[in-house]
């Protein structure tokens, strides 16, 4: 089965023409494929090979001002033409609508396919067989025996997700895609008596089936073993307010959760971004420029359309300091007025599309890394930070993986156990120092509409103060 | 509605189609829906119709193959179990999980009946007011953005190819709703409560507003706590975030796999003072969750983890059980390697050994920090490592009276945590992830932001 099938044109036609004579002022329909693969190494072997298969759709109902710009939302994982209706009859009912049967009269059927996925067929089947993705983990695990010490456990996994999406609205929109999605990670546990460190490291491919080959087992493996060195016998670090140097890629993972969210039309909804009415005002220092973008080739939050039919933008959120640009889909079009950027994204059929990150980044600045840490007497240099969250109100945290003191402009010891905690509002002016190694990491960002594939980065940043958690 | 008598029949002729003769499956359908206002409207109404089965297949190997497809037809099982066949040329030989000899025991069934859903402009109307008597409650209190109620109508199954037939069917509703309140010249407040029930008619409407009212004003008046170390007394669902978040302590998998701060050696040893005590409760009545057999058909039970600050038993699947050499304990997924993870925990004081400090009143306290609720336990929990770096909301008292913290991180290690428990203070409590009272631990790092 593949969408491209002629008569899933006819049956999308039937249901957008249905929900349009029934009174709605649009009608989508998203439909998904997926074929999913897990396998994990542990040790010596593969102790787990776990395939799935998914199909759904998702069906959204629109009425726009007159009714207050409402929408109902269906999926289902009955996509026969009964079940199709039942989910358009489920929405419509939600919005106080009832199909009459009729067809609707303004509704003249779907133009040609955009079809953004004719060159990706074989992408699939190009991919990595379960025997040579065991070869590779079994690789990487060798590795980390080999070059680390103390090592109580030693992981690989690798996921594919393969998806083939198709969009279809009564506004014209009707367009497929095909998109394929790579990790692979390796992870291990050290101990020596009271000392345990856990270390980790992901690497993200987006639609070249290809990568895993490309993959450095033996540079991933060094790389963690080197941290895994450092952080067993680090010292806690000290509670206290400090400047901070954040690293470079994953260290973008502050602006994305700190800043980044509150900058999408989601937040603008409910009334929860201090930065709403705000474009053409500094929000953040002159130092920071900062953009989201989903065209590059290879970053891992790149698409080619999103899930709501369009072709992302290159968006500049924020130019020297001031509010550019939100990011915006169809339904925060609708309820703020903010043009749409390509920036609608879903986990799947199962969510509605929502305003979402795509690749993400604080735009390179004129420093070098050394001049940043330099400038700072006391503060603590964030080398690689964990995962995060925003509150509510704007507050956010993150975990330091690896961080280490810098004393009189230079680098000083491990510590580990740090969180930073602050508010956008407050800390974006604090970043007043921008480097000139801009580079990016895959990751995933979980929010309103499930898990998306994202890509964070920044080149090396300096806060000029920052309220680190510890012991 | 899932036929479980077809689905046997189904399983049972496409495995000896492809030469197989142990299999086991479980399946799953559900029906959802949920509503969100806006300020007086319906903001987003969602509704879903899901299906999933996953098949494992042991080959003339021994080796376990297993695929998940989100199609219950002939079509998606045969997809299935196909699939499982092709991926369990690749299944371990060393430690492969095995069919769980307690799934054909008799089962005794979980008495709840399914209850009624309501329609979804009911679940609106009913959100609206709710929304609306928040709003009502304190003049600070300007918009209500989270909040949702949604109820979900579903049943499983398991089967296997030594015949065991298990069918559950249950409901459930949830209600939450997280206000922001702000005053001139001050940070925005943020504060909620949520509600459980097996259907929406079940749900404590009034008591979740009054939580939400009550825990957001107290957050209006906040100040800044000075970082140091301090006596800290967790809410139960505080404590049992954190328990959970730490529960490789209990799990045999996770033992096995050297990634507990438990050994196999470790069943025995003093982990928690001696008047600390908790136990997993699959079938208590208050969980809502609660199922009568896990994902391998092994029947759920109640069983002691800690008692009297020693540790009795681990959480066991078919495999790990067999590895131990005990019984396996009702806690196991479904997969190639078969996880285990806890159900519901019920803390609470040892019998005989009383409640730790009886003269512990968080009404009467001073310079103590009430942890009321902590957040980012993904980022902040290093469950390996037994650390733990923490957000929170909560309160510094001083004589019994409550003053915000505006923002604030808690630290400490659980293994040190368990054995400074002060004292429980009160009854437990019932909350989504378990039963608790309230706990008092002494030593804790706090930083409050500069």
């Amino acid at each position: 089965m593949s969408f491209l099938d002629s008569f899933w044109q006819q049956r999308l036609e039937l249901l957008l023409s249905a929900g349009r004579a029934a009174g709605a002022d649009l009608v989508e329909v998203f439909l998904e494929r997926g074929d999913r693969l897990g396998v994990m190494a542990e040790q010596e072997r593969v102790t787990s090979v776990s395939p799935s298969f998914v199909s759904g759709a998702g069906v959204r109902v629109f009425r726009g001002k007159d009714h207050g710009y409402r929408d109902g939302f269906v999926s289902t994982n009955d996509l026969s033409e009964a079940g199709l209706l039942q989910a358009l009859d489920q929405a419509l009912g939600m919005l106080g609508l009832e199909r009459n049967g009729a067809a609707a009269a303004d509704f003249q059927g779907l133009p040609a396919l955009k079809d953004y996925g004719i060159s990706k067929q074989s992408w699939l089947d190009q991919s990595p067989g379960v025997s040579v993705i065991a070869e590779r983990l079994l690789e990487g695990t060798a590795r980390l025996e080999q070059h680390a010490q103390h090592l109580q456990a030693r992981r690989g996994s690798y996921s594919r997700d393969w998806q083939e999406v198709m969009v279809a609205a009564s506004d014209g929109t009707f367009a497929r895609d095909l998109r394929l999605h790579q990790t692979l990670g390796l992870s291990v546990l050290a101990a020596d008596g009271e000392h345990r460190a856990s270390v980790a490291r992901r690497f993200g491919s987006t639609d070249h089936p290809e990568d895993l080959l490309v993959w450095d087992a033996d540079g991933t493996a060094r790389d963690i073993a080197a941290s895994t060195g450092t952080m067993l016998y680090a010292d806690y670090v000290d509670a206290g307010t400090y400047p901070v140097v954040l690293a470079n890629k994953f260290g973008g993972v502050i602006f994305h959760e700190a800043c980044g969210h509150l900058l999408e039309t989601t937040q603008l909804e409910r009334g929860t971004s201090p930065f709403a009415g705000r474009i053409g005002e500094p929000i953040a220092h002159e130092a920071v420029t900062a953009i989201d973008e989903g065209l590059s080739n290879r970053h891992f939050g790149s698409i080619a359309m999103d899930d709501e039919g369009l072709e992302p933008q290159r968006t500049t959120l924020i130019e020297n300091g001031v509010l550019k640009a939100f990011l915006s889909d169809r339904a925060g079009e609708w309820r703020t007025g903010q043009p749409r950027t390509g920036s609608g994204r879903r986990q799947s059929y199962a969510f509605s599309a929502a305003s979402r990150m795509r690749n993400t980044f604080i735009a390179a600045g004129p420093h070098s890394p050394a001049e940043l840490i330099g400038s700072i007497d006391n503060g603590l240099y964030c080398k690689v930070m964990g995962g995060g969250s925003v509150g509510p109100t704007g507050q956010f945290n993150f975990s330091v993986e690896e961080g280490y003191l810098i004393e009189n402009g230079e680098l000083g010891k491990p510590v580990k156990g740090a969180t930073l905690i602050g508010d956008a509002e407050t800390v974006m002016p604090r970043i007043s120092m921008c480097a000139n190694d801009l580079d990016l990491a895959a990751g995933f960002c979980g929010s309103v509409s499930g898990s998306v594939y994202v890509t964070v980065g920044q080149p090396h940043v300096k806060v000029d103060s920052i309220t680190v958690g510890g012991r | 509605m899932l036929n479980t008598d077809q689905l046997q029949d189904q399983l049972s002729a496409l495995a000896q189609a492809h030469g197989l003769s142990r299999w086991d499956m479980g399946a799953s359908c559900s029906t959802d829906l949920s509503v969100q206002v806006d300020r007086g409207k319906a903001h987003q109404l969602k509704g879903a119709q899901r299906s999933a089965v996953t098949v494992r297949v042991w080959n003339s190997d021994g080796r376990v193959g297993i695929t998940s497809c989100s199609d219950l037809s002939a079509d998606g099982l045969a997809q299935a179990l196909a699939g499982a066949a092709e991926a369990s040329a690749f299944g371990d030989l060393q430690d492969p999980p095995d069919l769980s000899p307690r799934s054909t025991e008799s089962l005794e069934p979980l008495k709840r009946e399914p209850q009624a859903t309501r329609p979804i402009q009911e679940m609106v109307q009913t959100l609206i007011s709710a929304e609306q008597r928040l709003l009502d409650r304190h003049p600070s209190i300007g918009t209500v953005p989270y909040n949702g109620l949604s109820q979900r109508r579903g049943e499983r199954v398991y089967l296997n190819s030594l015949g065991a037939r298990r069918h559950e069917e249950r409901s459930s509703a949830s209600l939450y709703l997280y206000a922001r309140a702000e005053e001139a010249g001050r940070k925005p407040r943020s504060a909620g409560a949520v509600r459980l029930g097996h259907g929406t008619d079940e749900l404590d409407v009034q008591g979740c507003i009054d939580e939400a009212a009550e825990l957001t004003i107290s957050h209006l008046d906040y100040a800044p706590i000075d970082t140091g170390t301090y006596t800290c007394v967790f809410s139960p669902e505080a404590f049992l975030d954190l328990m959970g978040a730490f529960s490789n302590l209990f799990n045999a998998r996770s033992v096995l796999d050297g990634l507990s701060l438990s050994k196999r050696e470790s069943l025995g040893e003093t982990v928690a003072v001696p008047f600390f005590s908790l136990w997993d409760d699959a079938r208590h009545p208050a969980n809502l969750g609660a199922s009568a057999f896990d994902g391998e058909g092994t029947p759920t039970a109640r069983l002691p983890l800690i008692e009297g600050g020693v540790l009795r038993q681990f959480l066991h699947s078919e495999g790990t059980a067999r590895q131990f050499g005990v019984a396996s304990t009702g806690h196991a997924g479904m997969g190639a390697k078969v996880s285990v993870s806890p159900d519901w925990f019920e803390i609470g004081p040892t019998p005989g050994a009383g409640c730790g400090d009886a003269s512990l009143n968080r009404f009467q306290a001073d310079g103590v920090v009430w942890i009321d609720s902590l957040s980012a336990l993904h980022a902040g929990v290093k469950a390996s490592q037994g650390a733990f770096s923490l957000p929170f909301d909560g309160w510094l008292l001083k004589g019994g009276e409550r003053r915000s913290i505006e923002a604030a991180t808690v630290a400490g290690d659980i293994r040190q945590v368990l054995k400074s428990l002060l004292a429980f203070e009160g009854e437990a409590q019932v909350t989504p992830d378990g039963l608790c009272p309230h706990v008092w631990v002494e030593g804790l790092a706090i930083t409050g932001e500069a």
